[in-house]
């Protein structure tokens, strides 16, 4: 029992370099997006780019929606700036992510900020998320440990997927594409379980999935999350105000 | 080691519109402190973007509202949000998604 508890407690502590933590915490979404990364690979490849584009791409935009869209959107040759606007509209959601992590650094300087938001992604905020809710503050250093073992691990899958491109037509097969919803369910559940207001969550959950769905008839898949993101957070703020 | 130019445009000015909205509130909110009705608005905005992208990912299919009966994903998500709630464990989470549906698919 003694020496359980002095595993225990080596295992998690607090001495321990906390950018090893954030390494750790980003172990549960590895597969997801290696999986993600790789099957966005073979897509840019099969779009035409070269390897050491898919690299540049990886490297430099890393974000895969947007990396999806860049090679759709290169197949039915649209002009270079049509797909940079989309894209600009894709990603403007993570104005809404940064927005919400801000309280969380105030005490570094604007240098050190961009570099906590530079690789900010939609999973490496809900882990991030989910550890403040834990622990109420983020360590920088855990942040970047988190940001750069996504970043990496993305990076490898990308190239990975491209170099294998020319063996594999159809990475669909491996069932591998339900990876990220569940990543995204994941973080979603433990985020609400985590906080005491399990209620409300639940009904802004609802209120997100209703507008962001059904926004779709009229918007774009990604405008309708900002409209259902901003929409939800606005009657939960004003439902707990309330009470 | 091939770079078309006209791609790397692309990649730079895509590159670019993603960094500004990722770094930019990062920066300049964090400089002073927020009213409380924002915070308060801020710690609804992960549960709502979760959400959201759940909603998307397992009731959109190329863009649009695929119908329930055949829609694996969501006959998976049940197992995976049970396994959520049971669990807390995001890497269970994941093995029990990706297991329910390439079950599910067998049958569907």
């Amino acid at each position: 029992m003694r020496i359980d508890n002095v595993h225990l407690d080596t295992f998690s502590s607090p001495k321990e370099d906390s950018f090893i933590q954030g390494v750790r915490a980003c172990v549960p979404t590895l597969l997801a997006y290696l999986s993600i990364g790789f099957a966005c690979g073979i897509v840019q490849k099969t779009a035409g780019l070269s390897v050491f584009e898919i690299a540049l791409l990886s490297l430099i935009l890393y974000a895969g929606s947007a990396q999806f869209i860049v090679a759709a959107m290169l197949v039915t040759q649209s002009t270079s700036m049509a797909i940079i606007i989309t894209i600009f509209f894709i990603n403007l959601r993570h104005l809404l992510l940064s927005a919400a992590l801000s309280p969380y650094f105030r005490q570094l300087s604007p240098f050190k900020n961009m570099l906590v938001g530079a690789l900010l992604t939609d999973e490496t905020f809900g882990v991030a998320m989910n550890e403040a809710a834990k622990k109420k503050s983020i360590n920088e250093k855990w942040m970047h440990g988190l940001n750069i073992t996504a970043y990496l691990n993305w990076v490898v899958a990308n190239i990975a997927g491209a170099l294998l491109a020319q063996w594999i037509s159809n990475p669909e097969k491996f069932g591998l594409e339900f990876a990220l919803p569940a990543v995204f369910i994941g973080l979603l559940i433990i985020s609400i379980l985590d906080r005491s207001k399990i209620k409300l969550d639940v009904v802004v959950a609802i209120i997100a999935i209703v507008i962001a769905v059904g926004s779709t008839l009229m918007l774009s898949s990604s405008l309708s999350i900002i409209v259902g993101t901003i929409i939800a957070a606005t009657i939960g703020m004003v439902v707990e105000k309330w009470k | 080691m091939e770079v078309r130019w006209d791609i790397f445009l692309i990649i730079i000015g895509a590159a670019f519109v993603t960094f500004v909205p990722r770094v930019v509130p990062l920066m300049i909110l964090s400089r002073f402190e927020l009213p409380e009705g924002v915070m308060r608005w801020l710690s609804f905005v992960p549960v709502a973007i979760m959400a959201a992208l759940v909603g998307q990912e397992i009731l959109l299919h190329d863009g649009k509202i695929s119908s329930i009966r055949n829609n694996v994903e969501l006959f998976a998500a049940l197992p995976t949000f049970l396994i959520a709630i049971k669990t807390r464990s995001l890497l269970a989470t994941v093995l029990a998604g990706v297991i329910s549906f390439m079950i599910l698919r067998l049958f569907m």
